[in-house]
């Protein structure tokens, strides 16, 4: 564990040194056990790949008590047992006008748009951190033979529900927002919704898979 | 229950109050007043919690009508605001009459003015508070900037207002900065000792291309940054992380929660509320200060706003 000053009320905590899901579960139990038993001066959590970023009041603490309290709640949280893991299946409807980028990600990397179907829905994904924007989770790894870089000029409203890749990373955009990912298909589900506990469809966390569905089962799953 | 109802919206207007920390792990950064030391001073003048509701008025303000009549506070930047055509002086409360017309121009110096009105703004709150995140289109008036039209409910409140000012002397403690105070990022080692120099010495301009979610700096490209591979983490409010090009961007109230580039520095919390007050073009530094004195710059800062007796004139 080592810990670095991020601001004046901040403290960066290192789980790790390399994106993976051992550093990843020591993020989420690290995670868990501040969530459940928070200390007073906790404002903010954010868990990313190998760390955990811990916003605290000034007025109740400084950098030395938040790094001493963290590091016991680290070795307490070393010693909690596996975590149960949630699996997650988002129906996406793959390509045309859901999926705009599929073909020139087929294209770049020399395979049929099935096969890019294919090689994207046989995975199982981790879910590392959600970020960005509210439910938007990060999710690894996508096979190497169809990793590709974002867009180098980002689209100014990706539609909700649209699936993207970004390198070896794919995501749901939860909201209509911004976005460079390059974009396969869309999901019909609502992945985020403030009127819901979680929020977003996929938690830290979560195991997700992708099932290819057409457009007629896409249909029939908006209305819901 | 009475109302606001929006003539005109001005530039970018929007519901805020102190925001909605707390729920990182699921992608929500806090959002909230940009200036929200100047919100919490409104809300004092028009005796509400220093968290109500108000209206974030952005370079340009608009027009506002109080059919029943309104106790309100103007602070922040200067709008220079006029009720029926009579000049309104800041930071001080008023007592409007019902279908008194609040009419604003533009600010001159600044970026964010504040209407606080007595009882707060009542929006549904999302996750506990009333703030509006224009990105992901959350909280206030439905996740969107105030537009004609708009009519918006104000809560009760019946408190005694007292007819008092800010003194000149806390205002010029809390006043806006031309520079501004930093403690070192989780990446200022990254960054060569001439990327280094030139951050705490040249002056930078915030571009146009400046918003709630980040403020973007043009001036000395802080190159041979991008040397190493960062792998994504948390971003704390108020970050200077620097991209692949050498640009500087400070990550303000609606910033993305995480991100991949390293960051040089990060503003104290003490000048938080100054970031709010930057318009495009304005142009700043960056002073280096220790996280001891971050600390008790904000003590001192919190002092001041809590011990009433010191604000008022």
């Amino acid at each position: 564990m080592k810990f670095r000053a991020a601001s004046d009320r901040s403290i960066l905590v290192y789980l790790g040194e390399e994106i993976g899901q051992a550093a990843h579960e020591r993020v989420v139990k690290l995670l868990r056990l501040l969530q459940k038993q928070p200390p007073s001066w906790v404002r903010n959590l954010q868990p990313a790949y190998c760390s955990l970023l811990v916003d605290f009041d000034l007025s109740l603490a400084n950098h030395e008590v938040v790094e001493e309290t963290i590091r016991s709640y680290g070795q307490r949280a070393e010693k909690q047992c596996a975590l149960k893991t949630r699996v997650v299946e988002v129906p996406v409807c793959y390509g045309e006008d859901f999926g705009p980028d599929l073909k020139e990600v087929a294209e770049t990397h020399g395979l049929k748009p099935a096969q890019v179907i294919e090689l994207h829905s046989s995975g199982t994904y981790h879910a590392y951190f959600l970020g960005f924007v509210p439910g938007f989770a990060y999710l690894g790894d996508v096979p190497a033979a169809i990793a590709t870089p974002r867009l180098s000029s980002p689209r100014k409203k990706v539609p909700v529900g649209s699936v993207g890749i970004a390198g070896r990373q794919t995501a749901v955009y939860p909201l209509a927002t911004p976005g460079g990912w390059r974009l396969l298909g869309r999901t019909p589900l609502r992945v985020f919704r403030a009127d819901r506990q979680p929020m977003g469809l996929i938690s830290i966390g979560d195991q997700v898979r992708f099932r290819p569905i057409n457009s007629d089962e896409f249909r029939k799953l908006e209305r819901g | 229950m009475s109302t606001l109802l929006v003539e005109s919206p001005g530039l970018l207007t929007t519901v805020q109050d102190l925001g909605r920390p707390g729920y990182g792990a699921e992608g929500v950064s806090a959002s909230g007043a940009a200036d929200p030391v100047a919100l919490r001073l409104g809300n004092l003048l028009v005796e509400n919690d220093p968290g109500a509701a108000g209206l974030e008025l952005t370079l340009v303000g608009g027009s506002f009508v109080f059919p029943d009549g309104a106790v309100i506070a103007l602070t922040g930047a200067d709008l220079e605001a006029a009720v029926d055509g009579q000049a309104l002086e800041m930071w001080t409360p008023h007592t409007l009459p019902a279908g008194a017309k609040l009419e604003f121009a533009a600010t001159r110096n600044f970026a964010r003015g504040y209407l606080a009105v007595a009882g707060g703004i009542q929006v549904d709150p999302f996750l506990g508070s009333a703030s509006t995140h224009v990105l992901s289109g959350l909280g206030g008036c439905e996740g969107r900037a105030l537009r004609k039209g708009d009519r918006l409910r104000i809560g009760k409140q019946a408190k005694k207002i007292r007819l008092r000012r800010i003194n000149q002397a806390a205002l010029n403690a809390l006043k806006p900065r031309k520079v501004l105070r930093v403690t070192e990022g989780p990446q200022a080692d990254w960054f060569s000792e001439e990327a280094k120099q030139a951050f705490y010495r040249d002056v930078f301009q915030v571009s146009e291309e400046s918003d709630r979610v980040g403020l973007r700096l043009e001036g000395t490209a802080l190159a041979g940054s991008a040397t190493m591979e960062m792998i994504t983490e948390g971003v704390s409010l108020g970050a200077v992380q620097v991209t692949p090009s050498g640009q500087p961007i400070i990550l303000f109230v609606e910033q993305q929660t995480t991100g991949g580039y390293p960051k040089i520095a990060n503003v104290i919390g003490a000048d938080l509320h100054r970031i709010g007050q930057l318009r495009p073009r304005a142009e700043l530094r960056f002073e280096r200060t220790s996280l001891a004195v971050a600390r008790s710059l904000w003590m001192e800062q919190e002092r001041l706003l809590s011990a009433k007796g010191q604000l008022f004139a």
